[in-house]
């Protein structure tokens, strides 16, 4: 069963060709990576895919939970969201002045069981729904390792737990398929691979299909079973971590990280 | 954080409260403690409030500026006043009537604005509100064109100037609180919670399914209703209109308000709302140096205390109560309290801290 389905998409920014004619297939429960140099578009795909950006051509199609699916293309992010797809940004966009928890429960906004009505004039449905959001809102950030910062600021937060954060708010949405742009950059080692081991866990635990964009080979290779790799916006390879490792043109690519392949 | 066993607490503080601080006004001002003149002012001063509130959850919680609101005052205030003086209505129908109305001018201007964002937005609902006065201008047979209406009955009419007072400020001060429980319960909700998104960071709170478009145009057709309902009391507190009453720069003055008393604080604005209102008294004998006295003090908050006097932070009595209860301002809290505080100023000094 396939979670999304990209069929050529293609897109320029005044006659720069950022990506072109790309495709990708991802069956559920997939964990995929995509890599490439700096440039290479692989945030301009994810903003493609999240209804940020139009395609210039082709079609997107993706499915929720249910199994239904819908051709995105020109939905807006919020639609695009809905449907069961959530991101992270490679530019931690935090809602930086609201209380960690706060951040959480705005992902929880479109399942909401009260009206607005029903907020104003404070009624029991109003209570009881908000202890609900809370709980599940703790729940998710106790994954994390965040749920004791609840009442903080999101801007307070330790740069790696702000990424985390990120992940949480996504998760919060409640996807079918999650979307991480580069969501280890700038942690060190030992956090880097705890958040691997983190991003696998909950891809097991909540039935995720996920799409991680990373920078870093190295870090790809020990998690992903498949590895697509980009350069200046086309896909210049495919397939398992090992075959990718060995592929020439992907060493061309990464000319002089060549040293990172063997780890 | 929001839970059920403090319900019953919050509702019965907060009921007492503005029960207690509305008496003791009343009492004032029947016993003449406080001139018929100060009335006049807290009564003009509630009605700013209304009006500053409803500009501040577009402005201070969804994060869109807006310099149409007195456009926004002025189609409450005659549609109000038409409906009393020409259809006889009652005050309540009236005033709702006046509300309706301006949320549809609030929701024509909404949507087409959607895409606008800063100074485009504040130019184009600054174009409105001049827009708006100009259609009232020439509406002549309606609206009295340049002259005015007037003869807009007030309130009550029982012929004792106290009781008159009295009730003018009752009207006013319920229909207030109304409004701060309004927006205070809304922004304290989920759909609360999605509309300070938008301020925060529009395409992030997009990507977590929040739909933007339809909270920014209901938090700007809210704010049209309320800000309509605080034309029409404004018009049956004057008791004549006329649509110089309702020129750019009160929407300005408006604007000064929320930023004043603190983006997204409601707090703050109501403070912020009542000094205004009273200065703006007090300088009048200043008559055109006024504008310079305001414009002055401004810069000078603002290079001072960027944030307003609230930030978004809120005076919460609730929150001091339970604070009082928990023994947070026992003597050696407050000490230790103080002595934090005077490290942190201390630290601010010198430059090296944050
Ligand atoms: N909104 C935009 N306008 C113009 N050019 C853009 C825009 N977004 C991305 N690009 C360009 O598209 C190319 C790919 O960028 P990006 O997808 O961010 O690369 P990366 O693979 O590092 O994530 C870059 O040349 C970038 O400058
Ligand atoms: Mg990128």
């Amino acid at each position: 069963m396939a979670v999304l389905e990209v069929k050529n998409i293609s897109i320029e920014f005044g006659g720069l060709k950022a990506v072109s004619n790309f495709n990708l297939k991802l069956e559920s429960g997939e964990l995929v990576g995509l890599i490439g140099p700096n440039g290479a578009g692989k945030t301009t795909i994810f903003n493609m895919l999240t209804g940020v950006y139009k395609p210039t051509t082709g079609d997107i199609f993706l499915s929720n939970r249910e199994n239904l699916t819908k051709r995105v293309n020109g939905f807006k992010p919020y639609q695009i969201t809905q449907n069961g797809a959530a991101r992270t940004f490679q530019n931690i966009r935090l809602f930086k002045d609201l209380s960690v928890l706060d951040n959480v429960l705005i992902s929880l906004n479109f399942n909401v069981k009260y009206n607005s009505l029903q907020a104003i004039l404070r009624t029991t449905a109003f209570y009881k729904e908000e202890e609900k959001l809370v709980e599940k809102a703790m729940a998710i950030l106790k994954i994390f390792n965040i749920d004791t910062k609840a009442n903080e600021l999101a801007k307070n937060l330790p740069y790696g737990e702000q990424r985390k954060l990120e992940i949480a708010r996504a998760l919060a949405t409640g996807p079918n398929l999650l979307l991480l742009d580069e969501p280890a950059a700038g942690m060190n080692p030992q956090e880097t691979e705890d958040l691997m081991k983190l991003i696998r866990f909950i891809r097991d635990e909540f039935k995720l299909t996920i799409l991680l964009i990373e920078h870093d080979m190295k870090l790809v290779m020990g998690i992903c079973e498949r590895i697509i790799v980009l350069d200046y916006g086309q896909m210049i390879a495919e397939g398992p971590p090992e075959e990718i490792s060995k592929n020439p043109k992907v060493i061309k690519v990464y000319l002089g990280e060549e040293v990172e392949f063997d780890a | 954080m929001i839970n059920l066993k403090n319900r019953a607490f919050n509702i019965l503080t907060l009921t007492l409260v503005s029960t207690v601080i509305f008496v003791i006004l009343l009492i004032l001002q029947y016993f003449k403690v406080i001139s018929e003149y100060t009335g006049l002012l807290l009564t003009l001063a509630g009605i700013y409030v209304i009006v500053s509130l409803s500009l501040n959850l577009i402005t201070g919680f969804t994060g869109q500026l807006s310099l149409g609101h007195a456009g926004f005052m002025c189609v409450g205030a005659y549609t109000t006043a038409i409906a009393i003086i020409k259809y006889g209505m009652p005050i309540p129908i009236a005033l709702i009537l006046g509300g309706i109305m301006t949320a549809l001018f609030g929701l024509a201007i909404g949507i087409p604005t959607l895409r606008l964002r800063g100074d485009y937005l504040a130019i184009t609902t600054l174009g409105f509100g001049e827009i708006i006065r100009v259609i009232i201008v020439n509406l002549d047979s309606l609206t009295g064109g340049a002259a005015g209406l007037k003869g807009i009955p007030t309130f009550s009419n029982t012929g004792d100037f106290i009781i008159d007072a009295i009730i003018r400020f009752s009207w006013v001060y319920i229909i207030m609180i109304l409004v701060i429980a309004v927006i205070h319960n809304l922004i304290n909700s989920s759909q609360g919670r999605a509309i300070i998104s938008i301020r925060e960071d529009d395409i992030a709170s997009t990507s977590m399914g929040v739909n933007v478009a339809y909270y920014k145009v209901y938090a700007f057709t809210l704010s049209a209703f309320i800000a309509g309902v605080g034309g029409g009391l404004y018009a049956i507190f004057f008791g004549y209109l006329n649509p110089a009453m309702f020129g750019w720069l009160n929407s300005v003055n408006f604007v000064v308000i929320v930023v004043l008393g603190g983006m997204g604080s409601i707090t703050g604005t109501i403070i912020a709302a009542v000094v205004f209102t009273y200065l703006q008294e007090w300088l009048r004998v200043f008559a055109d140096f006024r504008l310079v006295i305001f414009g002055l003090a401004l810069i000078i908050l603002m290079i001072f205390w960027p944030k307003g006097l609230m930030g978004n932070k809120e005076l919460s009595i609730t929150g001091f109560i339970r604070q009082l209860r928990s023994g947070e301002f026992s003597p050696r809290q407050i000490k230790t309290k103080w002595n934090e505080f005077r490290q942190k100023k201390g630290r601010k000094k010198d430059g090296r801290a944050d």
